[in-house]
Protein backbone atom coordinates (compact mmCIF):
# COMPACT_ATOMS: atom_id res chain seq x y z
CA UNK A 1 0.00 0.00 0.00
CA UNK A 2 1.68 2.90 -1.26
CA UNK A 3 0.64 6.59 -2.17
CA UNK A 4 0.21 7.65 -5.46
CA UNK A 5 0.09 11.27 -6.05
CA UNK A 6 -0.94 10.85 -9.82
CA UNK A 7 -4.18 9.41 -8.62
CA UNK A 8 -4.93 11.99 -6.08
CA UNK A 9 -4.20 14.69 -8.71
CA UNK A 10 -7.22 12.62 -11.33
CA UNK A 11 -9.03 12.46 -8.10
CA UNK A 12 -8.81 15.88 -6.61
CA UNK A 13 -11.74 17.72 -9.04
CA UNK A 14 -14.19 14.79 -8.60
CA UNK A 15 -13.56 15.43 -4.78
CA UNK A 16 -13.71 19.10 -4.38
CA UNK A 17 -17.27 18.56 -6.69
CA UNK A 18 -18.26 16.48 -3.17
CA UNK A 19 -16.56 19.67 -0.65
CA UNK A 20 -18.49 22.25 -2.70
CA UNK A 21 -22.05 20.26 -2.33
CA UNK A 22 -20.64 19.64 1.51
CA UNK A 23 -20.32 23.10 2.30
CA UNK A 24 -23.53 24.43 0.68
CA UNK A 25 -25.81 21.55 2.22
CA UNK A 26 -23.91 23.01 5.75
CA UNK A 27 -24.65 26.72 5.05
CA UNK A 28 -28.31 25.84 3.58
CA UNK A 29 -29.33 23.72 6.59
CA UNK A 30 -27.80 26.23 9.14
CA UNK A 31 -30.30 28.52 7.82
CA UNK A 32 -33.07 26.02 8.10
CA UNK A 33 -31.84 25.06 11.87
CA UNK A 34 -31.72 28.77 12.59
CA UNK A 35 -34.65 30.17 11.65
CA UNK A 36 -36.64 27.15 13.01
CA UNK A 37 -34.78 27.04 15.90
CA UNK A 38 -36.23 30.52 16.74
CA UNK A 39 -40.25 29.52 15.61
CA UNK A 40 -39.28 26.15 17.78
CA UNK A 41 -38.18 28.08 20.83
CA UNK A 42 -40.91 30.91 20.76
CA UNK A 43 -43.90 28.34 20.54
CA UNK A 44 -42.65 26.73 22.93
CA UNK A 45 -42.60 29.40 25.36
CA UNK A 46 -46.02 30.32 24.12
CA UNK A 47 -48.53 31.00 26.55
CA UNK A 48 -51.06 28.80 24.61
CA UNK A 49 -50.66 25.25 26.11
CA UNK A 50 -52.15 23.82 22.71
CA UNK A 51 -49.00 25.03 21.19
CA UNK A 52 -46.31 24.96 23.86
CA UNK A 53 -46.78 21.22 24.65
CA UNK A 54 -47.10 19.75 21.11
CA UNK A 55 -43.79 21.80 20.43
CA UNK A 56 -41.76 20.29 23.26
CA UNK A 57 -42.81 16.78 22.37
CA UNK A 58 -41.87 17.22 18.89
CA UNK A 59 -38.32 18.43 20.06
CA UNK A 60 -38.33 15.71 22.52
CA UNK A 61 -39.24 13.09 19.22
CA UNK A 62 -36.71 14.51 17.63
CA UNK A 63 -33.85 14.72 19.59
CA UNK A 64 -34.61 11.50 20.67
CA UNK A 65 -34.11 9.82 17.48
CA UNK A 66 -31.03 9.32 15.25
CA UNK A 67 -30.35 12.02 12.49
CA UNK A 68 -29.93 8.84 10.22
CA UNK A 69 -33.12 7.11 11.09
CA UNK A 70 -35.06 10.83 10.35
CA UNK A 71 -33.34 11.32 7.20
CA UNK A 72 -34.18 7.48 6.11
CA UNK A 73 -37.87 8.52 7.03
CA UNK A 74 -37.66 11.57 5.09
CA UNK A 75 -36.26 10.26 1.56
CA UNK A 76 -37.31 6.53 1.76
CA UNK A 77 -40.43 6.52 4.09
CA UNK A 78 -42.11 9.82 2.60
CA UNK A 79 -42.37 9.05 -0.79
CA UNK A 80 -44.85 5.75 0.67
CA UNK A 81 -47.80 8.89 1.10
CA UNK A 82 -46.93 10.82 -2.08
CA UNK A 83 -43.92 13.33 -0.92
CA UNK A 84 -41.17 12.91 -3.20
CA UNK A 85 -38.10 14.91 -2.54
CA UNK A 86 -34.97 15.32 -4.15
CA UNK A 87 -31.71 13.87 -2.12
CA UNK A 88 -30.69 17.64 -1.39
CA UNK A 89 -33.59 19.26 -0.16
CA UNK A 90 -34.36 15.87 2.15
CA UNK A 91 -31.12 16.39 3.39
CA UNK A 92 -31.26 19.70 3.77
CA UNK A 93 -34.51 19.57 5.57
CA UNK A 94 -33.10 16.70 7.81
CA UNK A 95 -30.32 18.16 9.02
CA UNK A 96 -32.02 21.24 9.97
CA UNK A 97 -34.83 20.11 11.50
CA UNK A 98 -32.51 17.98 13.78
CA UNK A 99 -30.52 20.66 14.62
CA UNK A 100 -33.09 23.34 14.62
CA UNK A 101 -34.16 21.47 18.10
CA UNK A 102 -30.74 21.98 19.01
CA UNK A 103 -30.75 25.74 18.28
CA UNK A 104 -34.09 26.40 19.59
CA UNK A 105 -32.52 25.56 23.19
CA UNK A 106 -29.82 28.23 22.85
CA UNK A 107 -32.66 30.46 21.87
CA UNK A 108 -34.52 29.65 25.05
CA UNK A 109 -31.44 29.87 27.15
CA UNK A 110 -30.52 33.50 25.51
CA UNK A 111 -34.16 34.89 25.69
CA UNK A 112 -33.98 34.14 29.00
CA UNK A 113 -31.41 35.93 29.89
CA UNK A 114 -32.92 39.37 28.72
CA UNK A 115 -34.04 40.60 32.17
CA UNK A 116 -37.93 40.81 32.55
CA UNK A 117 -37.27 44.76 32.90
CA UNK A 118 -36.73 45.07 29.05
CA UNK A 119 -40.33 43.26 28.45
CA UNK A 120 -41.17 45.77 31.15
CA UNK A 121 -40.14 49.03 29.36
CA UNK A 122 -41.38 47.47 25.87
CA UNK A 123 -44.94 47.25 27.68
CA UNK A 124 -44.56 50.63 28.98
CA UNK A 125 -43.18 52.45 26.01
CA UNK A 126 -46.50 50.45 23.86
CA UNK A 127 -44.51 48.49 21.71
CA UNK A 128 -46.16 45.33 20.31
CA UNK A 129 -45.48 41.92 21.13
CA UNK A 130 -43.90 41.32 17.49
CA UNK A 131 -42.42 44.81 17.91
CA UNK A 132 -41.11 43.93 21.24
CA UNK A 133 -38.94 40.68 20.14
CA UNK A 134 -37.81 42.38 16.86
CA UNK A 135 -36.44 45.36 18.57
CA UNK A 136 -36.17 44.37 21.89
CA UNK A 137 -35.45 40.96 23.06
CA UNK A 138 -33.87 39.22 20.03
CA UNK A 139 -31.40 41.91 19.65
CA UNK A 140 -29.96 41.57 22.98
CA UNK A 141 -30.31 37.32 23.06
CA UNK A 142 -28.84 36.78 19.80
CA UNK A 143 -24.89 38.33 20.18
CA UNK A 144 -24.63 35.96 23.44
CA UNK A 145 -25.96 32.98 21.75
CA UNK A 146 -23.62 33.54 18.31
CA UNK A 147 -20.73 31.18 20.01
CA UNK A 148 -23.09 28.39 20.93
CA UNK A 149 -24.82 28.57 17.81
CA UNK A 150 -21.42 28.35 15.45
CA UNK A 151 -20.34 25.30 17.33
CA UNK A 152 -23.40 23.34 15.83
CA UNK A 153 -22.73 25.04 12.54
CA UNK A 154 -19.26 22.67 13.29
CA UNK A 155 -21.27 19.53 14.33
CA UNK A 156 -23.50 19.98 11.41
CA UNK A 157 -20.37 20.37 8.91
CA UNK A 158 -19.09 17.38 10.64
CA UNK A 159 -22.45 15.36 10.34
CA UNK A 160 -23.04 15.62 6.45
CA UNK A 161 -21.26 12.80 5.44
CA UNK A 162 -24.73 10.50 6.72
CA UNK A 163 -26.36 11.92 3.62
CA UNK A 164 -24.50 10.14 1.40
CA UNK A 165 -26.67 7.54 2.79
CA UNK A 166 -29.82 9.18 1.16
CA UNK A 167 -27.66 9.22 -2.02
CA UNK A 168 -26.77 12.86 -1.74
CA UNK A 169 -23.27 13.06 -3.75
CA UNK A 170 -21.51 15.18 -0.94
CA UNK A 171 -17.60 14.75 -0.46
CA UNK A 172 -18.01 11.12 1.36
CA UNK A 173 -20.05 10.13 -1.18
CA UNK A 174 -17.75 11.53 -3.95
CA UNK A 175 -15.02 9.94 -2.44
CA UNK A 176 -16.27 6.39 -1.72
CA UNK A 177 -17.33 6.08 -5.38
CA UNK A 178 -14.18 7.04 -6.60
CA UNK A 179 -12.60 4.28 -4.24
CA UNK A 180 -15.02 1.82 -5.10
CA UNK A 181 -14.33 2.51 -8.78
CA UNK A 182 -10.63 2.14 -8.16
CA UNK A 183 -10.40 0.10 -5.34
CA UNK A 184 -8.13 2.36 -3.86
CA UNK A 185 -9.24 3.72 -0.72
CA UNK A 186 -6.35 5.31 1.22
CA UNK A 187 -6.31 8.04 -1.39
CA UNK A 188 -10.04 9.08 -1.24
CA UNK A 189 -10.55 8.92 2.80
CA UNK A 190 -7.23 10.54 3.64
CA UNK A 191 -8.22 13.33 1.48
CA UNK A 192 -12.07 13.69 2.63
CA UNK A 193 -10.68 13.00 6.81
CA UNK A 194 -7.94 16.17 5.59
CA UNK A 195 -10.62 18.61 3.62
CA UNK A 196 -12.92 18.07 7.62
CA UNK A 197 -9.98 18.40 9.46
CA UNK A 198 -8.70 21.88 7.34
CA UNK A 199 -12.59 23.16 7.19
CA UNK A 200 -12.89 21.90 11.40
CA UNK A 201 -9.44 24.14 12.35
CA UNK A 202 -10.59 27.26 10.15
CA UNK A 203 -14.20 26.87 11.98
CA UNK A 204 -12.86 26.55 15.15
CA UNK A 205 -10.33 29.87 14.51
CA UNK A 206 -13.73 31.75 13.09
CA UNK A 207 -15.63 30.90 16.77
CA UNK A 208 -12.41 31.95 18.76
CA UNK A 209 -13.38 34.72 17.17
CA UNK A 210 -16.67 35.02 17.23
CA UNK A 211 -16.54 34.32 21.25
CA UNK A 212 -14.04 37.07 21.51
CA UNK A 213 -16.19 39.39 19.57
CA UNK A 214 -19.65 38.94 20.95
CA UNK A 215 -19.42 36.43 24.01
CA UNK A 216 -18.32 38.93 26.88
CA UNK A 217 -22.37 40.42 25.91
CA UNK A 218 -23.08 37.41 28.11
CA UNK A 219 -23.26 38.62 31.86
CA UNK B 1 -66.95 69.62 36.50
CA UNK B 2 -64.03 68.41 35.47
CA UNK B 3 -64.03 64.16 35.94
CA UNK B 4 -60.87 62.68 37.71
CA UNK B 5 -58.43 61.34 34.84
CA UNK B 6 -57.81 58.19 37.07
CA UNK B 7 -60.58 56.22 39.11
CA UNK B 8 -59.77 53.66 41.10
CA UNK B 9 -62.96 51.81 42.28
CA UNK B 10 -62.91 48.55 45.22
CA UNK B 11 -59.29 47.40 43.65
CA UNK B 12 -58.23 43.89 44.95
CA UNK B 13 -55.00 42.71 44.00
CA UNK B 14 -53.85 38.66 45.06
CA UNK B 15 -49.98 37.24 44.50
CA UNK B 16 -51.43 33.77 44.78
CA UNK B 17 -52.86 33.91 48.79
CA UNK B 18 -50.69 37.07 49.36
CA UNK B 19 -53.52 40.57 48.86
CA UNK B 20 -51.22 43.15 47.99
CA UNK B 21 -54.34 45.68 47.73
CA UNK B 22 -57.55 45.07 49.66
CA UNK B 23 -60.58 47.17 48.33
CA UNK B 24 -58.94 50.01 46.80
CA UNK B 25 -60.58 53.31 45.97
CA UNK B 26 -59.21 56.67 44.68
CA UNK B 27 -59.58 59.35 42.13
CA UNK B 28 -56.76 61.36 40.89
CA UNK B 29 -57.42 64.41 39.42
CA UNK B 30 -56.14 65.74 35.75
CA UNK B 31 -52.52 67.69 36.41
CA UNK B 32 -52.73 66.40 39.96
CA UNK B 33 -48.83 65.85 41.40
CA UNK B 34 -49.51 62.53 43.79
CA UNK B 35 -47.18 61.16 45.88
CA UNK B 36 -47.72 57.15 47.10
CA UNK B 37 -46.11 56.49 50.36
CA UNK B 38 -45.74 53.71 53.26
CA UNK B 39 -43.76 50.77 54.34
CA UNK B 40 -42.59 48.19 51.73
CA UNK B 41 -44.79 45.78 50.67
CA UNK B 42 -47.77 48.23 51.31
CA UNK B 43 -48.85 47.62 47.69
CA UNK B 44 -47.62 51.30 45.99
CA UNK B 45 -45.48 50.06 43.40
CA UNK B 46 -48.26 47.76 42.51
CA UNK B 47 -50.96 50.06 41.82
CA UNK B 48 -47.88 51.18 39.26
CA UNK B 49 -47.92 48.15 37.76
CA UNK B 50 -51.57 47.92 37.50
CA UNK B 51 -52.51 51.34 35.83
CA UNK B 52 -49.49 50.59 32.99
CA UNK B 53 -50.78 46.98 32.73
CA UNK B 54 -47.76 45.02 33.91
CA UNK B 55 -49.96 43.26 36.07
CA UNK B 56 -53.64 42.16 36.09
CA UNK B 57 -56.00 42.94 38.72
CA UNK B 58 -58.01 40.59 40.71
CA UNK B 59 -61.22 42.10 41.34
CA UNK B 60 -62.19 46.26 40.69
CA UNK B 61 -62.99 48.95 38.07
CA UNK B 62 -59.97 51.19 37.27
CA UNK B 63 -61.25 53.74 34.55
CA UNK B 64 -58.26 55.94 33.08
CA UNK B 65 -59.50 59.38 30.78
CA UNK B 66 -63.21 58.14 30.86
CA UNK B 67 -62.69 54.61 30.02
CA UNK B 68 -62.73 51.44 31.44
CA UNK B 69 -58.31 50.04 31.68
CA UNK B 70 -59.46 46.56 32.18
CA UNK B 71 -62.73 46.01 31.30
CA UNK B 72 -64.43 46.51 27.59
CA UNK B 73 -68.02 46.15 26.31
CA UNK B 74 -69.22 43.55 23.80
CA UNK B 75 -72.37 43.18 22.80
CA UNK B 76 -73.61 45.16 25.71
CA UNK B 77 -71.91 43.08 28.69
CA UNK B 78 -68.57 43.70 29.99
CA UNK B 79 -66.04 41.28 29.08
CA UNK B 80 -62.00 41.48 30.37
CA UNK B 81 -60.10 44.35 27.61
CA UNK B 82 -58.39 42.29 25.30
CA UNK B 83 -54.71 43.25 23.97
CA UNK B 84 -56.28 46.04 21.30
CA UNK B 85 -57.85 47.45 23.97
CA UNK B 86 -55.03 47.81 26.60
CA UNK B 87 -52.90 48.87 23.43
CA UNK B 88 -54.71 51.97 23.25
CA UNK B 89 -55.25 52.74 26.76
CA UNK B 90 -51.33 52.41 27.50
CA UNK B 91 -50.83 55.32 25.06
CA UNK B 92 -52.14 57.77 28.17
CA UNK B 93 -49.40 56.41 30.40
CA UNK B 94 -45.80 56.80 31.13
CA UNK B 95 -43.64 54.90 33.23
CA UNK B 96 -40.07 55.09 34.91
CA UNK B 97 -39.05 52.71 36.49
CA UNK B 98 -36.54 52.21 39.40
CA UNK B 99 -33.89 49.99 37.10
CA UNK B 100 -33.92 52.39 34.24
CA UNK B 101 -35.00 49.58 32.01
CA UNK B 102 -32.64 51.77 29.29
CA UNK B 103 -32.73 49.29 26.15
CA UNK B 104 -28.58 48.75 25.97
CA UNK B 105 -28.32 47.95 22.78
CA UNK B 106 -29.71 51.43 21.40
CA UNK B 107 -28.08 54.30 21.47
CA UNK B 108 -29.74 57.41 24.10
CA UNK B 109 -31.31 58.87 20.99
CA UNK B 110 -32.61 55.46 19.34
CA UNK B 111 -33.96 55.02 23.15
CA UNK B 112 -36.48 57.83 22.91
CA UNK B 113 -37.30 57.49 19.09
CA UNK B 114 -37.72 53.93 18.91
CA UNK B 115 -41.26 53.64 20.46
CA UNK B 116 -42.82 57.08 19.17
CA UNK B 117 -41.94 55.58 15.43
CA UNK B 118 -43.09 52.33 15.81
CA UNK B 119 -46.23 52.58 17.51
CA UNK B 120 -47.25 56.56 16.38
CA UNK B 121 -45.58 56.12 12.98
CA UNK B 122 -43.43 59.09 13.39
CA UNK B 123 -40.50 59.60 10.84
CA UNK B 124 -37.26 59.46 11.98
CA UNK B 125 -36.86 63.30 11.37
CA UNK B 126 -39.23 64.26 13.55
CA UNK B 127 -38.83 62.03 16.40
CA UNK B 128 -35.49 62.79 16.03
CA UNK B 129 -36.03 66.28 16.32
CA UNK B 130 -38.25 65.54 19.98
CA UNK B 131 -35.78 63.34 21.30
CA UNK B 132 -33.52 66.30 21.01
CA UNK B 133 -36.09 68.62 22.39
CA UNK B 134 -36.27 66.06 25.74
CA UNK B 135 -32.31 65.38 26.07
CA UNK B 136 -32.06 69.83 26.17
CA UNK B 137 -34.77 69.60 29.07
CA UNK B 138 -33.26 66.70 31.51
CA UNK B 139 -29.58 68.28 30.74
CA UNK B 140 -28.03 65.22 28.15
CA UNK B 141 -28.26 66.81 24.58
CA UNK B 142 -24.41 65.91 24.36
CA UNK B 143 -24.93 62.67 25.19
CA UNK B 144 -27.82 61.86 22.28
CA UNK B 145 -25.01 58.88 20.58
CA UNK B 146 -24.39 57.73 24.17
CA UNK B 147 -24.47 54.03 24.58
CA UNK B 148 -26.49 53.55 28.07
CA UNK B 149 -23.79 51.60 29.57
CA UNK B 150 -21.76 54.80 29.25
CA UNK B 151 -23.79 56.59 31.25
CA UNK B 152 -24.00 57.18 35.13
CA UNK B 153 -26.95 55.92 37.01
CA UNK B 154 -28.58 59.77 37.29
CA UNK B 155 -28.07 59.90 33.54
CA UNK B 156 -29.55 57.27 32.83
CA UNK B 157 -32.53 57.70 34.68
CA UNK B 158 -32.84 61.08 32.99
CA UNK B 159 -32.80 59.41 29.87
CA UNK B 160 -35.81 57.11 30.58
CA UNK B 161 -37.62 60.23 31.41
CA UNK B 162 -37.07 61.33 28.09
CA UNK B 163 -37.97 58.18 26.83
CA UNK B 164 -41.31 58.02 28.70
CA UNK B 165 -42.28 61.78 27.18
CA UNK B 166 -41.43 61.22 23.91
CA UNK B 167 -44.85 59.27 23.62
CA UNK B 168 -46.53 62.46 25.20
CA UNK B 169 -48.01 60.35 27.96
CA UNK B 170 -51.14 62.35 29.98
CA UNK B 171 -49.77 60.55 33.11
CA UNK B 172 -46.42 59.56 34.41
CA UNK B 173 -45.69 57.33 36.38
CA UNK B 174 -42.51 57.39 38.54
CA UNK B 175 -41.72 54.09 40.23
CA UNK B 176 -38.72 54.93 43.07
CA UNK B 177 -36.63 56.48 40.36
CA UNK B 178 -34.07 57.31 42.59
CA UNK B 179 -33.81 54.45 45.59
CA UNK B 180 -30.94 52.55 42.80
CA UNK B 181 -28.81 55.91 42.35
CA UNK B 182 -26.01 56.85 44.81
CA UNK B 183 -26.67 59.56 46.98
CA UNK B 184 -25.44 62.11 44.87
CA UNK B 185 -26.87 61.72 41.64
CA UNK B 186 -30.57 62.00 43.33
CA UNK B 187 -30.52 65.59 42.89
CA UNK B 188 -30.31 65.68 39.54
CA UNK B 189 -32.73 63.31 38.56
CA UNK B 190 -35.48 65.27 40.99
CA UNK B 191 -34.63 68.73 39.53
CA UNK B 192 -35.95 67.48 36.10
CA UNK B 193 -38.97 66.08 37.56
CA UNK B 194 -39.44 69.48 39.72
CA UNK B 195 -38.97 71.46 36.39
CA UNK B 196 -41.73 68.58 34.90
CA UNK B 197 -44.03 69.15 37.16
CA UNK B 198 -43.29 73.00 36.88
CA UNK B 199 -43.81 73.06 33.17
CA UNK B 200 -46.15 70.76 32.41
CA UNK B 201 -49.84 70.07 33.29
CA UNK B 202 -49.24 66.16 33.14
CA UNK B 203 -50.77 63.68 35.88
CA UNK B 204 -47.86 62.27 37.63
CA UNK B 205 -48.06 59.66 40.73
CA UNK B 206 -44.87 59.47 42.54
CA UNK B 207 -43.85 55.87 44.60
CA UNK B 208 -41.15 57.24 46.72
CA UNK B 209 -39.08 57.14 49.74
CA UNK B 210 -37.69 60.55 49.57
CA UNK B 211 -40.24 62.52 51.70
CA UNK B 212 -39.02 65.26 51.79
CA UNK B 213 -38.96 65.34 47.92
CA UNK B 214 -42.69 63.95 48.26
CA UNK B 215 -43.67 67.07 50.46
CA UNK B 216 -41.92 69.68 48.17
CA UNK B 217 -43.68 67.80 44.80
CA UNK B 218 -46.78 66.58 45.74
CA UNK B 219 -50.31 68.11 45.83
CA UNK B 220 -51.72 65.91 47.91
CA UNK B 221 -49.77 62.68 49.54
CA UNK B 222 -51.34 59.00 50.17
CA UNK B 223 -50.18 56.77 52.94
CA UNK B 224 -50.25 52.99 52.23
CA UNK B 225 -50.36 50.36 54.28
CA UNK B 226 -51.17 46.70 54.01
CA UNK B 227 -53.22 47.59 50.41
CA UNK B 228 -55.58 50.31 51.92
CA UNK B 229 -55.03 53.90 52.17
CA UNK B 230 -54.82 54.76 55.81
CA UNK B 231 -54.19 58.45 55.63
CA UNK B 232 -54.16 60.63 53.00
CA UNK B 233 -54.17 65.07 52.43
CA UNK B 234 -52.07 67.53 51.74
CA UNK B 235 -48.16 66.99 52.40
CA UNK B 236 -47.92 69.73 55.01
CA UNK B 237 -50.69 67.82 56.60
CA UNK B 238 -49.50 63.86 56.01
CA UNK B 239 -45.75 65.59 57.42
CA UNK B 240 -46.35 67.81 59.45
CA UNK B 241 -49.68 66.53 61.40
CA UNK B 242 -50.30 62.78 60.60
CA UNK B 243 -53.53 61.88 62.53
CA UNK B 244 -52.84 58.33 61.77
CA UNK B 245 -50.83 56.31 64.24
CA UNK B 246 -49.68 54.21 61.71
CA UNK B 247 -48.44 57.34 59.66
CA UNK B 248 -46.76 58.98 62.30
CA UNK B 249 -44.85 55.45 63.76
CA UNK B 250 -43.94 55.25 59.71
CA UNK B 251 -42.70 58.63 59.37
CA UNK B 252 -40.98 58.54 63.01
CA UNK B 253 -39.04 55.43 61.77
CA UNK B 254 -37.97 57.41 58.37
CA UNK B 255 -36.30 60.30 59.80
CA UNK B 256 -34.38 57.47 62.52
CA UNK B 257 -33.16 56.12 58.81
CA UNK B 258 -31.99 59.58 57.69
CA UNK B 259 -34.31 60.62 55.13
CA UNK B 260 -35.40 64.55 55.19
CA UNK B 261 -38.98 65.09 55.82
Amino acid sequence: MEWDWAFVAKIMPTLLEGLKLTVLITILSAFVAAGLGLVLAIAKRSRNGWIAKPTAMLIEFIRGTPLLVQLYFIFFVLPDVGIVLPPLVAGVIGMGLHYATYTAEVYRAGIENVPKGQWEAARATNLTVPQTWIHVVIPQALPPMIPALANYLIAMFKETPLLSAITVLELMNQAKSVANSNYRYIEPMTLVGAFFLVMSLLSVILLRWLERRYGRLAK
Amino acid sequence: MVEPIIQIDKLDKSFGPLKVLDGLSFDVMPGEKLALIGPSGSGKTTILRILMTLETITAGHIKVCGEQLYHMQRSGHEVPADEPHLHKMRSHIGMVFQHFNLFPHKCVLDNITLAPMLTKGEVRAKAEQRAMELLEMVGLADKAKAMPAQLSGGQKQRVAIARALALKPRIMLFDEVTSALDPELVEEVLLVMKRLAAETDMTMLLVTHEMGFAHEFADRVLFFDKGRIVEQGSPDKIFRHPSHERTQSFLRKIIAAGHRV
